[in-house]
């Protein structure tokens, strides 16, 4: 039953003359979580911004090789489609400050200069916050800024604005990492959920989360794929030396 | 598998070029025609500005270029002012406004400055009344209009001014020079004083307490830290309010006296730049009238121009190295 | 210990000094709004704003003409100005390093360096001698060069200083270039870009110098924008430097017209730029 959404074959980035990512080949399932984990500095994070193609705005981008969704170079794809295809989450929350709640949901529609008619709208609204987790904890303030939320339910209202669009990938880079542990427990299980649905690919320089919440991991360093495979096997018996010593904490 | 794919290619995306060459390609042009339009429209609004200035310059030029060709560098040495016998010297004029506007300049320093210093932080005890008080007051100032100024000058300071002429046995026009300068220095305050403040709020806090520390006083923490740290900054900001003063027209015109003759003392009568400018530009009918009109306007333009560029270099260094 | 006592007192002194003279610097503004709103309230009454002015030696008469002057040349101001300097004020804050962007920079620095009267000329050149008359147009061309620096500054300040998180939440939506800034960017800048514009405004509606040959002033009502028209400044400085009593009472009274509505503009950009402001 399992199938390749994703496939990255030999794929390099960086910026100017400087290699960030050397050669990575791995696929990503579907509704299955990746976790990308690894030191920081090791191109975590411009790994997933290849991905949607948020790379090329970084001043002097370049990249070289194929990253395939279903079966199709996306850089040969509008970035805009593929941004809508892909959706992401960033490190720090970042609902839009000048829109509602329920604006912020539809964002992607509003922006992009989708009409829908009022009961679709209503249907999204509350089919994303629902997913979220977070409309039992907003329905009364639909019409309320964003900003006034904590930072954990702003994380999730922007989960909320991707799925909205219903991308067939949830990119979510460090997600967790300005939250505190009640919020982050919150987003993790909010993830569990969402896999039935939808396809997870996480950053994430925490190992402990990389082992709760993941199913495949891959495992970078220095801009290199050292590991990849299912999780079990690689919190339990990496092949890898490097790899050990990242998960015992020798380093990173 | 396709073994192109194992060569690395490299390919620079520029998000600019991007999103046209190779999306012209494969999708329909009306996707990307906005966002290349927006970009173009944006640039070319910017560039627009740019051109502006120079057309500015090379207008004011052109239309000089017979005064130019004709008094050559005399222009800014003759004494001599007389549209009816074509004869056009700027001499009193440069005099005029360099007097005014340093007279103005001298009177405003320690009143901007002790502004700047109380705003700036050395004596605020937070949100004190005075400090709210002087703030508004000084953000008025700074929103009234020149004539208004102008207006003010000619009913207060006037026969103020008069009355000390009288006193001290000059001829009591009360227009002319000094009048000048009192009202261009009250202009100048608001503005240098929130420059001053700008650049005293920027000396780091770690090296006021250090001095503090040591037990200093406030008067040779500002004395003797503050000062010296800001000097460069308080500098620029004298030198900006100097190109304020210099291209002043409304209030000067109203008060300078408005005589083309060199003036012999502060309280003579006078004419600036930028006065005998309003005053003859619209019934300049003789083309060398209105062409050396125009070639003070061009001193005026480089004079202010050098003038606020070097000021703003000098804070904009300043505020890298805080 | 004397030492002391004496550095204790220097700075006492000091303080004394430094608090005199700030209190001083303000005095000029209390004196300019009592006199003009002592002197101004006399004459204002309804037929000062309805009516036309009247020749020396006839009682009343009023700047209607004016008033309306004032708003037709900065309402032209404002149609030429605004939309070019946003959208340069968006290229400006969108560019933040190349050297094309840092000459524009510069421009806009000479350009807001410029003296008035010097604008005034430009304008003369441009309008008034190619048409053979003065005009409000001409005037309204003076005064949006004016404002084009101030709204193009305010609006790359305010623009350049939203996250960047922000653009970037809206591209990760597939939302494009344009619409990001258009909707995404600019709404969130909003507030200053507008607190720059009522500025600029009460900056120009101010202005004299550039209008002395421009506009140049109409002592009748004139709705046509290329004929001469009158503005309140030139009013006041018409008629406070001419020799009649009558005539200064009516300059007090443009004075203080002119002051509500510079100061009305200051305000109201701060309520503004207070209440709007958009938290990240």
């Amino acid at each position: 039953m399992e199938s390749e959404v994703l496939k990255i074959e030999n794929f390099s980035a960086g910026f100017g003359k400087c290699f960030v990512l050397k050669d990575i080949n791995f696929s990503v399932q579907q509704n299955k979580i990746t976790a990308i984990m690894g030191p920081s500095g090791c191109g975590k994070t411009t790994l997933i911004r290849c991905i949607n193609r948020m790379h090329e705005f970084s001043p002097g981008a370049v990249y070289s090789g194929r990253i395939l969704l279903h079966g199709e170079d996306i850089y040969s794809i509008n970035p805009i489609i593929v941004r809508r295809k892909i959706g992401m989450v960033f490190q720090r929350p970042n609902p839009f400050p000048t829109m509602s709640i329920y604006d912020n949901v539809l964002s992607g529609f509003i922006l992009n200069g989708i009409r829908l008619k009022k009961e679709e709208k209503d249907q999204i609204v509350f089919n994303a916050l629902q997913k979220s987790g977070l409309w039992e904890e907003v329905k009364d303030n639909l019409h309320r800024r964003g900003t006034f939320l904590s930072g954990g339910q702003q994380q999730r209202l922007c989960i909320a604005r991707a799925l909205a669009m219903n991308p067939d990938i949830l990119l979510l880079d460090e997600p967790t990492s300005s939250l505190d542990p009640k919020s982050t427990l919150l987003i993790e299980q909010l993830m569990e959920e969402l896999k039935q649905s939808i396809t997870i690919l996480i950053v994430t320089h925490n190992i402990a989360q990389a082992a709760r919440i993941s199913d495949y991991v891959a495992f970078l360093y220095l801009g290199e794929l050292i590991e990849f495979g299912p999780s079990k096997k690689i919190f339990t018996a990496p092949e890898n030396k490097k790899t050990e010593e990242y998960l015992t904490g020798k380093f990173g | 598998m396709d073994t192109n794919n194992n060569q690395h290619k490299l390919c620079h995306i520029n998000p600019d070029w991007c999103w046209l060459s190779r999306v012209k390609r494969i999708f329909k042009i009306t996707d990307i025609m906005p966002d290349f339009l927006f970009r173009k429209i944006i640039l070319i609004s910017g560039l627009s500005i740019l051109i502006l200035t120079i057309m500015i310059l090379v207008s004011l030029v052109t239309n000089s270029m017979l005064s130019i060709k004709t008094f050559g560098f005399k222009f800014f040495t003759a004494r001599v002012w007389d549209p009816v016998f074509d004869q056009y010297g700027s001499f009193p004029f440069i005099a005029g406004t360099l007097l005014t506007s340093f007279l103005a300049l001298i009177i405003s320093v320690p009143f901007s400055l002790a502004i700047s210093l109380y705003l700036g932080g050395e004596f605020i005890k937070e949100k004190s009344f005075f400090a709210g008080f002087l703030k508004n007051s000084i953000d008025l100032l700074s929103g009234i209009p020149s004539v208004v100024y102008g207006f003010f000058g000619l009913f207060l300071i006037v026969p103020i001014v008069r009355y000390i002429q009288m006193k001290f046995g000059v001829e009591p026009y009360g227009v002319g020079i000094f009048t000048a300068s009192i009202v261009l220095a009250i202009m100048i305050i608001p503005f240098s004083a929130s420059l001053g403040r700008e650049v005293i709020e920027m000396v780091p806090a770690e090296i006021k307490e250090a001095g503090y520390s040591l037990g200093s006083t406030r008067f040779e923490v500002i004395r003797y830290i503050i000062l010296p740290y800001c000097k460069s900054g308080i500098i620029a900001g004298v030198l900006l309010a100097l190109g304020r003063a210099i291209g002043e027209t409304m209030a000067v015109t109203m008060v300078v006296g408005n005589s083309n003759i060199m003036p012999s003392n502060i309280f003579s009568p006078a004419n600036t730049m930028a006065s005998v400018i309003a005053n003859e530009f619209a019934e300049a009918i003789k083309e060398l009238h209105f062409s050396s009109l125009i070639e003070i306007g061009v001193v005026l333009f480089f004079v202010t121009t050098v003038i606020s560029i070097s000021g703003k270099i000098i804070i904009r260094k300043f505020a890298i190295r805080t | 210990m004397e030492k002391i006592k004496v550095r204790i007192i220097k700075d006492r002194i000091f303080s004394l000094i430094l608090i005199t003279l700030a209190f001083i610097a303000c005095l000029p503004l209390f004196l300019i709004l009592g006199f003009i709103i002592k002197n101004g309230a006399l004459s204002i009454n309804l037929d000062f704003f309805f009516h036309l002015p009247k020749p020396v030696g006839d009682e009343g008469g009023g700047i209607s003409n004016a008033i309306v002057g004032t708003f037709i040349i900065v309402g032209i101001a404002f149609i030429i100005a605004v939309p070019l300097s946003i959208l340069a004020g968006i290229y400006l804050a969108e560019n933040r390093k190349n050297l094309l962007s840092e000459i524009m920079r510069i421009s806009v620095d000479i350009l807001a360096s410029i003296p008035s009267i010097v604008i005034g000329i430009i304008a003369y050149l441009w309008i008034v001698k190619p048409m053979k008359s003065f005009s409000a147009f001409s005037g309204g061309v003076a005064l949006a060069i004016i404002m084009l620096p101030v709204v193009i500054k305010s609006t790359e300040e305010t623009l350049a200083m939203i996250p960047y998180s922000l653009k970037e939440a809206s591209f990760a939506l597939g939302v494009p270039y344009y619409r990001t800034i258009l909707k995404v960017i600019f709404p969130a800048g909003l507030s200053g870009v507008i607190t720059g514009i009522l500025i600029a405004i009460a900056r120009i509606a101010g202005e004299t110098a550039p209008l002395l040959f421009t506009a140049f002033g109409n002592p009748f009502m004139n709705l046509n924008i290329t004929k001469p028209m009158n503005t309140i400044t030139l009013v006041v400085f018409n008629y406070s430097t001419s020799p009649y009593e009558q005539w200064h009472q009516i300059a007090w009274a443009a004075a203080l017209v002119l002051l509500i509505i510079v100061l009305g503009f200051n305000i109201l950009s701060r309520i503004i730029s207070k209440k709007w402001k958009v938290k990240f």
